[in-house]
């Protein structure tokens, strides 16, 4: 993905440290007036065209949201949120639909090619994006949707993955070509009540992506999503929701980041993942939004709701992430282990460095017989960052044999951080095996002095331990991603040391 | 995080509280206790500390007052240096070996460890606080093995007792106390204990207990330990007995070099639910903690761990392990498990693991092909489980008594 290396070629050319993506993208905006009410979801609602059938479920949801009371448990601390000083739909100005990407505002097309991802497919498949170093061929190209704010911009090589019958495009895309399938399984999974995070989301969402995945398709290259915040005072709340039917298989790739600014900008998206008999979801994110300052001021709240259903036998979800940004991250990607001999997966990195907390990690619901799940968590903590796994294995009376095994680990690198561990286990089945293990500890001296001793700098033989340390988590990643993350953790470090 | 949200289910107690004559030595604690109690009420699966364990349907009991005095139980011949006895919830001086001191003699120091709000056994004993063991070893001393019983006859009727207990070890003092509550399987009554305990620096306390209540009882009880510099308090807890327990323990390493073991076991079946919750604050340098804890679950019972260790900035080059195993051998059976890591300084060593499961097949048939019947290759299986709990007991008069309790349960029908 020439992409990827152009944004580490950017990243290496930056000398300072910092938040390299935290630049503005000077466009005209259309915004709906601020605050949320009825009318605001019905202005949505409307500039979406959508159908009646679901307005209704977005005032549905707003009706449980107002009753809802907002959480406080998570190990995370911020002032309160007024949901009513907040843009809740934001959308650059066009004059028409663009029908192709020539159409498209040009200050756009930039701001994407400055992050690194590539939204014109001719210039992949040339090999000219970006330092135009890495051959084209062998590589397989990725298909992207770039949601701008509240709504979705461009989405390549959408008729290649027409041809064999995938349909990758923004939700709201969907909801008028595929009603169908958006209406049977919007809320399947995460239903409009489930949460507070996941209500608000279900009232005001505005645009994510949409993928299906015929009987017994292997999806011929990557799907990902790459989520960009620009406008100021505005939450995105974005619906991602992506089936795979009968024997299929697709991986899905999600990229984010957003300006720096001095406010706290909210980000309470929704995924939904749904797997038939013997389908394979692999979804991986690398979260790079903005964490904020040193003093931790400004950033993003990353409060998220994401759960993958197994629902047909032999199924399978695997979650990936890397999360290094956000000021804030709360969320646990979850497996319902419906289908027998379903298999879910969660390999985690998160980083908080200076100000950033982060209270993340998974459940794990085994309910079909001979269900599997793995756990791998990866926390560093740095600075004065606070990081707490937090995870749910719950066995189910019928869930024989079911299997899971779980691993913590936590780094700790100064001694104004802390690194937090919360595991509920949960087991009602006697045929069941459930292993948790979790250790806590710094970066051995002994590790750094051989590091040092060979000429690394502090902050280099930290950067490697600390992705030796990853290294299971990382492994995970699709290759491009893999060697991007790589470059995040150390980025994400520094300052961390010395 | 974590607030307590208001439960108003403690009338019957505070009544029943507000109605004793209250000695001037437990004013304070009293009145902190109702206090708490009418605020926080009894906590209910929504407080997390009791996520898995519902104290609620103890609002709906009626208890009586222990009235005590007749009944003089058979007792076995003293096993230590002295002993102290509970009968139907009140201390009987007469049955005692050990001279009763009155809790006036350390009403200063009551209630220092405990936090009512925040802790609702300690709270509901702190409402009806009574007398108690209050032992205090002067530095130096070793006062050898300690007996602590507790007995509830059939004649006691469904009594609620909340003794208070206090113990201090002087610098480099020594006790070993071996602690065993009994009572009958039919009377509902409530046995809710709360020891206080403070170790001068390098005193050593083995702290052995056996709850055996009667299986239609209610067993709280919560431990609340200050350790000092290269102190250790050796704690080892066997939960066999009542209808619904638990088991707390509070322990703070406050001076360097501390070590705290914390180990037990929880022996289930049908119909009850145990729960063994420890809270381990590393609060100083250089101290070491060890846990491991087993249950074994028959018939439809429940077993709860709950384990947290809280590391300080300031507790630096802490040595923390805790482990927690449990044994499914029935279908209804259900074992939850939560341990805690909470971290704060950045040159320690912590770890904890957790393992449920049913007996491994393999090992079974090894044994049986060596000709052990199916009942007693589990046996032997069950056995060797928790023998690893047992192994830091280094006394051997209480190993001879656990190991005799742990033959009696699995003997005792599911």
């Amino acid at each position: 993905m020439p992409a990827v290396t152009e944004t580490i070629e950017t990243v290496q050319s930056v000398t300072e440290g910092g938040y390299k993506w935290g630049f503005t993208t000077d466009i005209e905006t259309e915004f709906a007036p601020k605050g949320l009410n009825e009318d605001i979801i019905r202005f949505i609602s409307r500039k979406k065209e959508e159908p009646e059938w679901l307005l209704e479920w977005r005032l549905k949801a707003f009706a449980i949201w107002q009753k809802m009371e907002e959480p406080r448990w998570a190990a995370v601390r911020y002032p309160p949120i007024n949901y009513q000083d907040a843009y809740y739909y934001a959308a650059p100005k066009t004059k028409a639909k663009p029908k192709s990407l020539d159409e498209v505002d040009p200050e756009l097309l930039r701001t994407y090619e400055k992050l690194g991802i590539p939204l014109r497919e001719q210039a992949i498949l040339a090999g000219v994006e970006g330092a135009g170093e890495v051959p084209a061929e062998g590589r397989a190209p990725v298909a992207v949707d770039a949601v701008f704010d509240s709504v979705s911009v461009a989405t390549t090589f959408k008729e290649r993955l027409e041809k064999e019958g995938i349909i990758f495009c923004s939700i709201s895309e969907a909801v008028q070509k595929h009603p169908e399938l958006v209406r049977q399984y919007l809320g399947s999974v995460v239903p409009q009540g489930d949460n507070f995070f996941a209500a608000l989301n279900s009232a005001v969402f505005t645009d994510g992506s949409f993928v299906y995945i015929p009987k017994g398709v292997r999806c011929p290259m990557e799907l990902s999503t790459y989520f960009r915040i620009n406008a100021k005072s505005t939450g995105q709340f974005e619906r991602t929701l992506i089936i795979a039917d009968a024997g299929s298989y697709v991986s899905y790739l999600e990229g984010c980041t957003a300006p720096m600014r001095d406010e706290h900008q909210l980000h309470a998206a929704v995924v939904e993942l749904i797997a038939l008999e013997d389908a394979t979801i692999k979804y991986s994110t690398v979260q790079n939004w903005y964490p904020g300052d040193a003093e931790g001021r400004g950033g993003i709240y990353n409060f998220v709701t994401k759960r993958g259903l197994c629902r047909g036998a032999r199924s399978k979800i695997s979650w990936t992430q890397v999360e290094t940004g956000s000021a804030i991250t709360w969320k646990y990607p979850s497996c319902i282990l419906q289908g027998d001999e379903s298999v879910g997966e969660f390999y985690s990195v998160a980083i908080t460095n200076n100000r950033q907390q982060a209270d993340t990690g998974t459940k794990m619901f085994h309910i079909g017989r001979n269900t599997r799940s793995t756990i791998v968590s990866k926390g560093i903590s740095a600075g004065r960052g606070q990081n707490t796994y937090r995870g749910l294995v719950r066995i189910s009376p019928k869930a024989h044999g079911a299997r899971n095994f779980t691993q913590c680990d936590s780094l700790l690198i100064g001694n104004e951080c802390g690194a937090h561990t919360v595991p509920y286990i949960e087991n009602r089945c006697l045929t069941a095996k459930v292993e948790h293990e979790a250790t806590t500890s710094r970066i051995a001296e002994d590790q750094l002095f051989y590091c040092r001793q060979r000429g690394l700098s502090e902050e280099e033989a930290v950067g490697l331990i600390v992705n030796g340390f990853c290294r299971e988590v990382l492994k995970e990643l699709p290759m491009e991603f893999a060697v991007e993350a790589q470059k995040l953790l150390a980025i994400s470090l520094e300052g961390s040391v010395g | 995080m974590n607030a307590i949200a208001p439960i108003d289910n403690a009338r019957g107690f505070l009544r029943a509280a507000e109605a004793m004559p209250v000695p001037a030595w437990a004013e304070g604690l009293r009145a902190a206790g109702r206090a708490a109690l009418a605020a926080r009420g009894l906590p209910n699966r929504r407080v997390e500390a009791f996520k898995y364990t519902d104290l609620a349907p103890l609002a709906q009991m009626t208890f009586t007052r222990p009235e005590g005095g007749r009944a003089a139980p058979a007792l076995g011949a003293p096993r230590g240096r002295a002993r102290l006895l509970f009968v139907d919830g009140v201390l009987r001086g007469d049955l005692s070996t050990l001279p009763v001191r009155p809790l006036s003699e350390v009403a200063a120091v009551l209630g220092e460890l405990t936090d009512p709000m925040n802790q609702p056994l300690a709270a509901l004993n702190a409402a009806f606080a009574e007398a108690g063991m209050v032992l205090e070893v002067p530095a130096g001393e070793d006062a050898g093995l300690v007996e602590l019983l507790s007995i509830v006859t059939d004649e006691a009727g469904p009594i609620a007792f909340h003794p208070r207990h206090v113990i201090r070890l002087g610098a480099g003092a020594r006790l070993t106390l071996l602690e065993s509550a009994e009572g009958p399987d039919h009377l509902a009554y409530l046995h809710n204990p709360v020891f206080e305990i403070a170790l001068a620096e390098g005193a050593v306390l083995t702290h052995v207990r056996l709850q055996r209540e009667g299986r239609a009882a209610f067993f709280l009880s919560s431990v609340h330990a200050a350790i000092g510099a290269r102190a250790t308090y050796d704690n080892f807890t066997l939960q066999a007995g009542a209808r619904l327990a638990r088991n707390e323990i509070h322990a703070a390493l406050q001076g360097p070099q501390g070590a705290c073991h914390m180990n037990g076991a929880q022996l289930l079946g049908e119909g009850q639910h145990a729960d063994t919750t420890t809270s381990l604050h590393h609060a100083a340098p250089e101290c070491t903690s060890r846990q491991t804890y087993k249950t074994v679950l028959r018939g439809r019972a429940r077993g709860v761990f709950q384990g947290k260790i809280l590391v300080s900035r300031e507790a630096q080059r802490t040595d923390g392990y805790q482990m927690n195993q449990a044994l499914l051998l029935s279908e209804e059976a259900e074992m939850d498990s939560k341990p805690q890591l909470e971290i704060y300084a950045d040159d320690v060593k912590c770890s904890h693991g957790a393992t449920i499961g049913a007996l491994d097949p393999d090992q079974l048939f090894y044994l049986r092909a060596r000709g052990i019947p199916q009942e007693q290759a589990r046996a032997m299986l069950v056995e060797a489980f928790l023998a690893e709990a047992l192994e830091g007991l280094a006394d051997p008069l209480c190993r001879a008594v656990l190991e005799e309790a742990l033959q009696q349960w699995w003997r005792q029908p599911a």
